[in-house]
C-alpha cells in the first residue's frame, strides 16, 4: 500500500502537449479512450445502417457512398462491399468500442481513484498503450481506402480466406494485411493496459483498502484485465503467424492444394481450424472483457441507487472469478460446425451450459438488490435495469446455441446474430451508458441533463429490443446471416421483417443523437456538479468533482469500510463513506 | 520497513505471465500444424544453438554475480546516504553476454539458410525461425532494462538502480528459462 513519501503521480504538466495530448495522468488518458471510442463507435454505427438499408432495400442508391468508396459504384453496394462494411463494423464495434470504452476508458479513470492512488503504477505505459490503441485505429481505418478495398473476412478473419491475399477477392489485398497489423498492434496496447491495470490494483491500494473492500467495479476491471492479460497474448501469436502467411510465404493455416480465382496458391499443409481454435480462446474470453466492466459497473450503481447493499457480495465477486476462469473452457462451442470431432463438441459444450450458473446467479443478486427498494430512478439507474433486462433477453438465447444439436441448425443465422448483440453489445453498451452518467459528474465536475437522458433511455432500450428481438425469428426461420440480399424464395419472405429491422436501427441510432447532445452540453453548460451528487460510498466521491491532478490533493485517503454501506445509519444519511472513521453499526435484529 | 513489491517487479511477473501465454500458443500451434499433415521436414539443428545455449545460461550466472557483488553507493538522486547498487562490472558481462547470444542467434539462421531452410521452406523451419526470432526480441527488452540499470549505477541514482535491477534480473532469468524450454521443445520436435 502507498507509504506516505511515495509519489506515483508526475508532477502536473503544463504545455498544451502534456497536458492534454502526451499525459501521464490517467483521467486524461481515460478520457482519451472514451474520446476514441465514441469516434469508433460512430463509424460503426454508420457502418451498421449502411448494411441494414441494404438488406431492407438491396436496389437502393445510397446518395453520397459512391464518392467515398469506389466499390459501391453509384451508391450501391455490392455483396462484397457488404462483407467489408460488416467485417469493419464487427471488428471496431469488438475491439475499439466494446473492449476500449468499458475497460480501458473507464477503468483508466475511476480505478486509481477508487482505490485511492494518485495515478496507474506505470503512467508512461498507459499513455504508450492508449497512442498504440489510436495507431491500431488509424492503421484499421486507413484499410478502406487501400486499392483493393477494406476487408471482407469478418471480424473473425477466418482462414484460408483471410490469409491467402489478393487471389481471394477485392478488400483480401492490404485491407485483409492492414487489419492484421492493427489487430496485431491492438492487442499490444491491451497488453500494456491489463499489465498496469493488474500492478496497479495489486500495489497501489491506500492503506485500509483490502481486496475484500475494493468497490465492486474494481473488482471486474481487475478481473477484466486478467482476462485481458491471457487473451490478448493469444491473439497476438495468432495474428504475427496470419501475417507471416499473408506476407513471407509460410503455411500455417492454408492448406495444400488450394485454388483460388483459378490459381493454385503456392501454400502447403496449414490448418484452417487452427486459426479458429487460437482465435477462439481469445475471442469467447473477449465477450467476457465486453461485459464484466458492464457487471462491475452495474453492482457498484445499484446499491446507490436503491440504497440497499448489494445481496452477497462475496458471491458476486466469485461469480466473477468462476466466469472469468470458465471463460478459457469454452472457446470450441463456437466451432461445433467447423468440422471438428463431435465429441469435442459436448466437451465445450459441458462447460459452456455451466457458465450460466454463475452469469444466472449475478442476475438473481441484482434483483435481490432490488427487491422492495425504494429506488431513485435516475438514468444511470434507468440503464442499470436495462442492462439487467438486455443481459437476461440475451443470456437465454445462450442456451439454446450452447447444445450442439440446436446449433447445428441455428449457426450462421440471425438467431446468433441477435444473440451477441444483446448479450455482448447492447449488454455492453447499457453498461457503458450507466457508467457515463453515473460517472460524468465526477469527470467534468458537471451533471448529465437528466430528462435528455431518460429519453435516450426509453428510446434506445425500446430500439434495441425492435431491432434484435426479431432477428431471433428470423434465424429460427432459417434466414443466414452475413448475406448482403435475400433473394432465394424461402428467404424472400424475411424481407418485410427485415425492413422493420432497418427503420428501428435508423430510429434508434438517432436517438443517439440526444446522448451526443446531452454529453457536449452537459460538459459547457450543465449543472455545476458537488463531490458526492448520488450520496455514494466509494473513494471517487470523497474528492472533488472533477479530482485535482493528484486524485486526493496532497494526501492519502485511509478506508474504514466495505463500499457496500447502504442502508445504515450514517453522519451523511442512510449510508457510510469507505474513509469515514465512523464504526460499522451494530446490525439490527431482523 | 516490511517492503511490499515494488510495481516494477509486480509488472515484470505479470509481463512473464503473458510472455508465457503467447509462448503456450506458439507452442500449441506448433503441435497442432505438426500433426495437421505429413510434411513436416525433419533437421538437425544448428550445434552452434549448445554454445548459444551455454551463453545464455552463463549470462544468469553473471547477472546473479552482479547482485551478489552489490556494493554499497551513496545515493545521489535521493537522500544521499549510502545504498546497494549491483556491480557494475558483472552487470555489463552479462550485456555482453547477451549480445553475444544474440549474435549466435543470427549465426544459426545463417547456418539454415546455407542448408537452404528458410522461413517459409517448410512448416518445422518456419517454427524454428519464428520462435527464436520472438524469443530475441523480448531478450532486447532485457538487454533495454539492464542498460537502463547501467544508466542509473552511472547516474548513482542507487535506489533506483536497485529497484529496476531487481525487475530486470527477474525478466532475465525468465528470458534464459523461457531459452532453455524453446531449445528443448525445438530439440524433440524438429
Amino acid at each position: 500500500m502507498n507509504s506516505p513519501d511515495s509519489s506515483h503521480a508526475a508532477p502536473a504538466p503544463q504545455g498544451f502537449w502534456r497536458k492534454y495530448v502526451f499525459s501521464l495522468d490517467h483521467k486524461v488518458i481515460g478520457r482519451q479512450y472514451l474520446d476514441l471510442s465514441l469516434v469508433a463507435v460512430t463509424t460503426g454505427m454508420i457502418l451498421s445502417w449502411l448494411m441494414r438499408l441494404h438488406l431492407g432495400w438491396p436496389a437502393l442508391s445510397i446518395p453520397g457512398l459512391g464518392a467515398i468508396a469506389p466499390e459501391a459504384a453509384g451508391g450501391i453496394i455490392t455483396p462484397e462491399y457488404y462483407l467489408s462494411l460488416m467485417t469493419m463494423h464487427g471488428t471496431i464495434m469488438v475491439f475499439f468500442v466494446l473492449t476500449t470504452a468499458p475497460f480501458a476508458g473507464l477503468g483508466n479513470f475511476i480505478l486509481p481513484i477508487q482505490i485511492g492512488a494518485e495515478d496507474m503504477a506505470f503512467p508512461r505505459f498507459n499513455m504508450m498503450s492508449f497512442w498504440v490503441t489510436f495507431v491500431a485505429f488509424i492503421v484499421l481505418i486507413s484499410a478502406f481506402f487501400v486499392p483493393e478495398g477494406p476487408p471482407l473476412s469478418g471480424w473473425t478473419a477466418y482462414a484460408p480466406l483471410s490469409a491467402v491475399g489478393k487471389d481471394a477477392g477485392p478488400g483480401q489485398g492490404w485491407g485483409q494485411t492492414l487489419w492484421v497489423i492493427s489487430i496485431g498492434t491492438f492487442c499490444i496496447a491491451q497488453l500494456l493496459g491489463s499489465l498496469n491495470f493488474i500492478a496497479t490494483t495489486l500495489d497501489l491500494r491506500t492503506k485500509g483498502m483490502s481486496l475484500a473492500r475494493m468497490p465492486f467495479s474494481t473488482w471486474a476491471w481487475f478481473i477484466t484485465s486478467v482476462i485481458g492479460l491471457i487473451a490478448f497474448s493469444v491473439l497476438l501469436p495468432a495474428c504475427v503467424l496470419l501475417l507471416l502467411d499473408r506476407v513471407a510465404g509460410t503455411s500455417f493455416f492454408i492448406p495444400a492444394g488450394l485454388v483460388i480465382s483459378d490459381r493454385l496458391q503456392p501454400h502447403a499443409g496449414g490448418s484452417p481450424l487452427l486459426w479458429q481454435h487460437l482465435f477462439w480462446f481469445f475471442g469467447h474470453p473477449e465477450v467476457y472483457i465486453a461485459i464484466l466492466p458492464g457487471f462491475g459497473i452495474v453492482s457498484h450503481i445499484l446499491p446507490a441507487v436503491t440504497r440497499k447493499p448489494l445481496l452477497g457480495p462475496r458471491v458476486f465477486i466469485a461469480c466473477m472469478i468462476a466466469i472469468a476462469f470458465l471463460s478459457y473452457t469454452v472457446w470450441g462451442h463456437h466451432m461445433f460446425m467447423s468440422g471438428m470431432n463431435p465429441f469435442s463438441a459436448t466437451v465445450f459444450s459441458v462447460p459452456t451450459l455451466i457458465i450460466t450458473i454463475p452469469a444466472a446467479i449475478t442476475t438473481l443478486l441484482w434483483i435481490g438488490t432490488l427487491y422492495g427498494a425504494k429506488m431513485r430512478f435516475n438514468t444511470a439507474a434507468l440503464f442499470c435495469l436495462g442492462f439487467i433486462s438486455v443481459f437476461v433477453s440475451g443470456g437465454i438465447s445462450g442456451f439454446f446455441l450452447a447444445q450442439p444439436a440446436i446449433d447445428s441448425y441455428l449457426h450462421g443465422t440471425y438467431f446468433v446474430v441477435g444473440h451477441f448483440h444483446f448479450v455482448m453489445g447492447v449488454a455492453s453498451m447499457f453498461g457503458i451508458f450507466a457508467g457515463t452518467y453515473f460517472w460524468f459528474p465526477k469527470m467534468f465536475g458537471r451533471m448529465m441533463n437528466e430528462t435528455l437522458g431518460k429519453w435516450h433511455f426509453m428510446l434506445t432500450f425500446v430500439g434495441v429490443y425492435c431491432i434484435f428481438m426479431p432477428m431471433h425469428y428470423l434465424g429460427l426461420a432459417g434466414n443466414v446471416r452475413r448475406y448482403s440480399a435475400f433473394t432465394v424464395d424461402y428467404m424472400k419472405g424475411s424481407v418485410p421483417l427485415h425492413r422493420f429491422i432497418t427503420v428501428a436501427a435508423l430510429f434508434t441510432g438517432a436517438a443517439q443523437l440526444i446522448f451526443f447532445y446531452n454529453l457536449f452540453r452537459s460538459r459547457f453548460r450543465g449543472e455545476i456538479a458537488p463531490a458526492n451528487p448520488w450520496q455514494a460510498t466509494s473513494l471517487e466521491w470523497t474528492t472533488s468533482s472533477p479530482p485535482p491532478h493528484d486524485n486526493f490533493g496532497g494526501h492519502h485517503p485511509v478506508v474504514y469500510h466495505g463500499p457496500n454501506e447502504y442502508g445504515v445509519p450514517g453522519k451523511d444519511g442512510d449510508y457510510i463513506m469507505q474513509n469515514s472513521p465512523e464504526p460499522e453499526p451494530v446490525a439490527a435484529a431482523s | 520497513m516490511k517492503s511490499r513489491a515494488a510495481p516494477a517487479q509486480t509488472g515484470v511477473w505479470v509481463g512473464i505471465a503473458a510472455i508465457t501465454m503467447s509462448f503456450a500458443a506458439y507452442s500449441s500451434a506448433l503441435i497442432v500444424r505438426q500433426g495437421a499433415n505429413p510434411d513436416w521436414v525433419h533437421f538437425t539443428l544448428p550445434p552452434i544453438l549448445f554454445f548459444n545455449t551455454l551463453v545464455v545460461v552463463a549470462s544468469s550466472i553473471t547477472l546473479y554475480m552482479a547482485r551478489s557483488h552489490s556494493r554499497p553507493m551513496a545515493d545521489r538522486a535521493g537522500s544521499g546516504e549510502a545504498v546497494d547498487a549491483p556491480h557494475l562490472t558483472w552487470l555489463l558481462f552479462t550485456i555482453s553476454l547477451g549480445f553475444l547470444f544474440l549474435v549466435g542467434q543470427i549465426l544459426a539462421w545463417r547456418n539454415l539458410a546455407a542448408q537452404g531452410l528458410t522461413l517459409a521452406s517448410s512448416p518445422s523451419s518456419s517454427f524454428f525461425y519464428l520462435l527464436t526470432a520472438m524469443h530475441g526480441l523480448h531478450l532486447l527488452g532485457g538487454l533495454a532494462g539492464l542498460l537502463y540499470v547501467v544508466h542509473r549505477v552511472r547516474r548513482s541514482s542507487a535506489v533506483r538502480a536497485m529497484s529496476a535491477f531487481r525487475a530486470a534480473s527477474l525478466y532475465w532469468h525468465f528470458m534464459t528459462v523461457l531459452w532453455l524450454y524453446l531449445f528443448a521443445m525445438l530439440a524433440a520436435r524438429i
